[in-house]
C-alpha cells in the first residue's frame, strides 16, 4: 500500500478556536451601557490579575523559599535576602535525588507510552469493527471508570506480591499495557472521525487489518495521540498511592514519594529543614512545569475535547 | 451471501484481537479483582496468614468503628466544600476568561501551571503557605484586617485547608468550560438580547443550558475523585511520624482505608471499606445523573 494519506484532521478534533472570536457578548450591548461597561471590563481585568497572582504566586514563593536560608524560609520575601544556592546541593544528602528523578522519569515514560500503545488499538478496534458483542463490551469499558480504585487495590497487590514483584517499579507501568477506560473511549472519538472510505480504499489495496491502524489510524490521530501520552507522563508523575503501595526500597522511590520521605524525615527527626524540602519540592515540579511548556497546547486541546464529549 | 459472513468472522476475529489487551485486563486487573475483593471482604486476611471466612464481621465492623463513620463524614464535608466551590471559582474565571478573548491564551496558561504541579508537592509547599503564624496566607489576610486560622493545625480548619489547596489546582475544570462557552453559538445571545434579556437572564437561560454538558460531567468526575481523595490529605497530615493522639479531623476515607490495607494489614476490613466506598459512590453518581439529565441539555438529541 502506498498510498500517502494526508493528515486530514478528524471532525472531532477541536479546531483551533480564533480567540477573537469568542470575544463575543460585550458589543451585543446597547449603547447606553458603554460607561457602565468601561467599569466592568476594569473590574473584570482587576478580577483576573488578582486570581492569577493567587494561582501563580505560590508557585514563585516556591522557587524564592527554596533558596533561602532555613531561618528565612517564613519571610515570604518575593526576593530571598540572601541566596543559599547550597539547598540544593544539600538536598543530595537528604535522598538520592537524582535517582528518584530517574526513576520517575522512566515509570512515567513506561506508563505513557504503554498505555497510549494499547488504548490506540483498543480504541481502533471499537472504532472501526462492527461485531456482536461491541455494544455491551463498549459499555462495560466505560462503566469501569466508575469503579474506584480501591475495590482492586488491593487483589491486585497481592497478584504483584505473588509474581514476586513488590518492590519493583513495574506494577506502577504494567497495568497500562491493557489501555486504560478514559483514553480508550477518547481515541476511539478521534478515530471515529476518520471517513470510512480511507479505510475501505486501503482494504482494496490490500492492507491488512493492522495495516489500517499503523497506517491510517494512528498517523491521522498523533495530536489524539500526543494528548494521551502527555496526560499520562502527567498523571504517572504526580502519582503518590502506588509507589507508597508498591516501593520499600528507598533506591526505587518515584520522586514524589521520595519527596514525602524527605518531609517525613524532617518531621520525625522534629528538625525541620523546610528550605531542603522545599528544593525537593521544586525539583520534583520543574519537569511537569517542562513538560507544560512543551505540551500546552496539546493540555488544552485535551481538555477542550473532554469538554464536547461530555 | 456466504461471502459476506465470511468476512464478517474474520472481520471479528480481527476486532477481538484489537480489543484483547482492555479483555486480558479487564480480567486479571478488574474482573478478578473484584471478585477476589468482595471474598477477601468476609475474611480476615493479614497477608502473612492464611484468609480465614469471618462472616459479615467486617461489614459489621464498618458500622462499629466510629474512624469509618469519621473518615466518611470528613471525606464528604471535603466534597460539600470543594465540589461546588470549585465549580463556581472554575465557572466564574471561564466566563472573565471568555470576555477578554485574545488575551485568554496567557491566562489559560497561568490558571493550568498549578495543575501540573504534583498533589505531593502542592501539599508540601500549601503546609508552609498556610502555616497560621508565619505562613503567607495569613499574612496576606492580615493586610485585611483579618486575623487568619491554623490552618493545618486547628482541627476544624483541616478540611477547608484541603479544599482550598484542591481549589488551587482547579485550571482543568476552568480550560472545559471556556470550551463550553466558546461553543455557544452567538446567534443565541443576540436572540436573547432582542427579546430584552438581561445579563442574569441571558446567564440563566442561554449559557447555562448551553454549557450543562460540561457542567455535568465536571462535576461528576470531581464528586468521584473528592471521595477518593488521598495523596494531599496523606501528605500534609499523615506518615510515619503521625501520632496516634494526632485529630482525626483530616483523616478522608481514602486515608484510613489505606492505612488499614498496608499499615494494619487488616486487608479484608479494608475490602470491605473499599466495597462501601464503591457503593456510596455509586449512590452519589446515579442520583447526580438522575438530576442532571433533567438539567442537562444535549445539543441535537444525545452524544451517546
Amino acid at each position: 500500500m502506498t498510498t500517502e494519506v494526508r493528515p486530514v484532521p478528524p471532525d472531532t478534533e477541536p479546531a483551533p478556536q480564533p480567540q477573537a472570536q469568542a470575544a463575543a457578548p460585550p458589543e451585543l450591548s446597547p449603547a447606553g451601557r458603554r460607561r457602565s461597561l468601561g467599569v466592568a471590563k476594569v473590574v473584570r481585568w482587576l478580577l483576573l490579575v488578582v486570581f492569577s497572582i493567587a494561582f501563580v504566586y505560590p508557585l514563585v514563593w516556591l522557587v524564592s523559599a527554596s533558596l533561602k536560608p532555613k531561618s528565612q524560609v517564613f519571610d515570604n520575601r518575593v526576593v530571598p535576602e540572601t541566596f543559599q544556592w547550597s539547598n540544593f546541593v544539600e538536598v543530595w544528602n537528604a535522598g538520592p535525588v537524582l535517582r528518584w528523578l530517574m526513576n520517575s522519569g522512566v515509570v512515567s515514560l513506561m506508563a505513557a507510552l504503554a498505555v497510549t500503545f494499547s488504548s490506540a488499538l483498543v480504541a481502533f478496534g471499537f472504532a472501526y469493527f462492527r461485531f456482536r458483542l461491541r455494544g455491551l463490551l463498549f459499555g462495560l469499558v466505560l462503566a469501569t471508570m466508575m469503579l474506584p480504585g480501591a475495590v482492586t487495590m488491593i487483589p491486585v497487590y497481592l497478584i504483584w506480591h505473588q509474581v514476586g514483584l513488590v518492590d519493583t517499579q513495574v506494577p506502577l507501568w504494567a497495568n497500562n499495557l491493557f489501555g486504560s477506560a478514559f483514553y480508550i473511549f477518547l481515541l476511539r472519538q478521534f478515530f471515529l472521525g476518520i471517513p470510512r472510505e480511507l479505510f475501505e480504499a486501503a482494504r482494496i489495496d490490500g492492507c491488512s487489518y493492522f495495516g489500517l491502524f499503523r497506517r491510517i489510524a494512528l498517523p491521522l490521530c498523533r495530536p489524539a495521540l500526543i494528548i494521551v501520552f502527555i496526560f499520562e507522563i502527567q498523571a504517572s508523575w504526580s502519582d503518590l498511592l502506588k509507589p507508597l503501595i508498591y516501593l520499600q526500597t528507598e533506591e526505587y522511590f518515584t520522586m514524589p514519594r521520595g519527596l514525602k520521605q524527605i518531609v517525613d524525615g524532617f518531621a520525625l527527626s522534629g528538625e525541620y529543614h523546610w528550605e531542603i524540602a522545599m528544593a525537593a519540592t521544586l525539583i520534583a515540579t520543574l519537569p511537569m512545569i517542562v513538560v507544560f511548556a512543551f505540551g500546552q497546547r496539546h493540555f488544552m486541546e485535551g481538555l477542550a475535547t473532554t469538554a464536547k464529549q461530555g | 451471501m456466504a461471502d459476506r459472513s465470511l468476512l464478517q468472522r474474520r472481520e471479528g476475529r480481527a476486532a477481538y484481537l484489537f480489543i484483547a489487551p482492555w479483555i486480558i485486563g479487564f480480567l486479571v486487573f478488574t474482573a478478578g479483582p473484584m471478585v477476589a475483593s468482595l471474598w477477601l471482604s468476609f475474611t480476615d486476611y493479614s497477608l502473612v496468614e492464611p484468609a480465614h471466612s469471618v462472616g459479615t464481621a467486617n461489614y459489621q465492623q464498618l458500622l462499629a468503628d466510629p474512624r469509618v463513620a469519621k473518615s466518611l463524614a470528613n471525606t464528604f464535608v471535603y466534597a460539600a466544600l470543594f465540589v461546588p466551590l470549585g465549580t463556581v471559582v472554575a465557572l466564574a474565571l471561564a466566563m472573565l476568561l471568555q470576555r477578554i478573548g485574545r488575551a485568554s491564551g496567557f491566562f489559560r496558561t497561568v490558571f493550568y501551571l498549578p495543575v501540573m504541579t504534583p498533589a505531593v508537592a502542592a501539599g508540601a509547599m500549601f503546609l508552609l503557605l498556610l502555616n497560621g503564624q508565619r505562613g503567607l496566607v495569613n499574612q496576606v489576610l492580615g493586610w485585611f484586617g483579618v486575623t487568619g486560622p491554623n490552618w493545618t493545625t486547628d482541627p476544624a480548619w483541616l478540611k477547608p485547608s484541603l479544599a482550598l489547596v484542591s481549589l488551587w489546582t482547579v485550571g482543568g475544570s476552568i480550560i472545559i468550560y471556556l470550551a463550553a462557552l466558546n461553543n455557544v453559538p452567538r446567534q443565541l445571545h443576540e436572540a436573547a438580547l432582542l427579546d430584552g434579556a438581561g445579563p442574569v437572564r441571558r446567564f440563566v437561560s442561554v449559557t447555562l443550558p448551553m454549557i450543562s454538558g460540561a457542567l455535568f460531567f465536571t462535576i461528576i468526575t470531581h464528586t468521584i475523585a473528592a471521595m477518593q481523595m488521598f495523596d494531599q490529605a496523606y501528605t500534609m497530615f499523615y506518615g510515619p511520624q503521625q501520632k496516634s493522639t494526632a485529630s482525626d479531623e483530616s483523616l478522608v476515607y481514602m486515608v484510613y482505608l489505606f492505612q488499614n490495607a498496608f499499615e494494619f494489614f487488616k486487608m479484608g476490613f479494608a475490602s470491605a471499606m473499599a466495597w462501601l466506598l464503591f457503593v456510596i459512590i455509586l449512590v452519589i453518581t446515579v442520583i447526580q445523573v438522575r438530576v442532571g439529565n433533567r438539567f442537562v441539555y444535549y445539543e441535537g438529541g444525545s452524544t451517546r
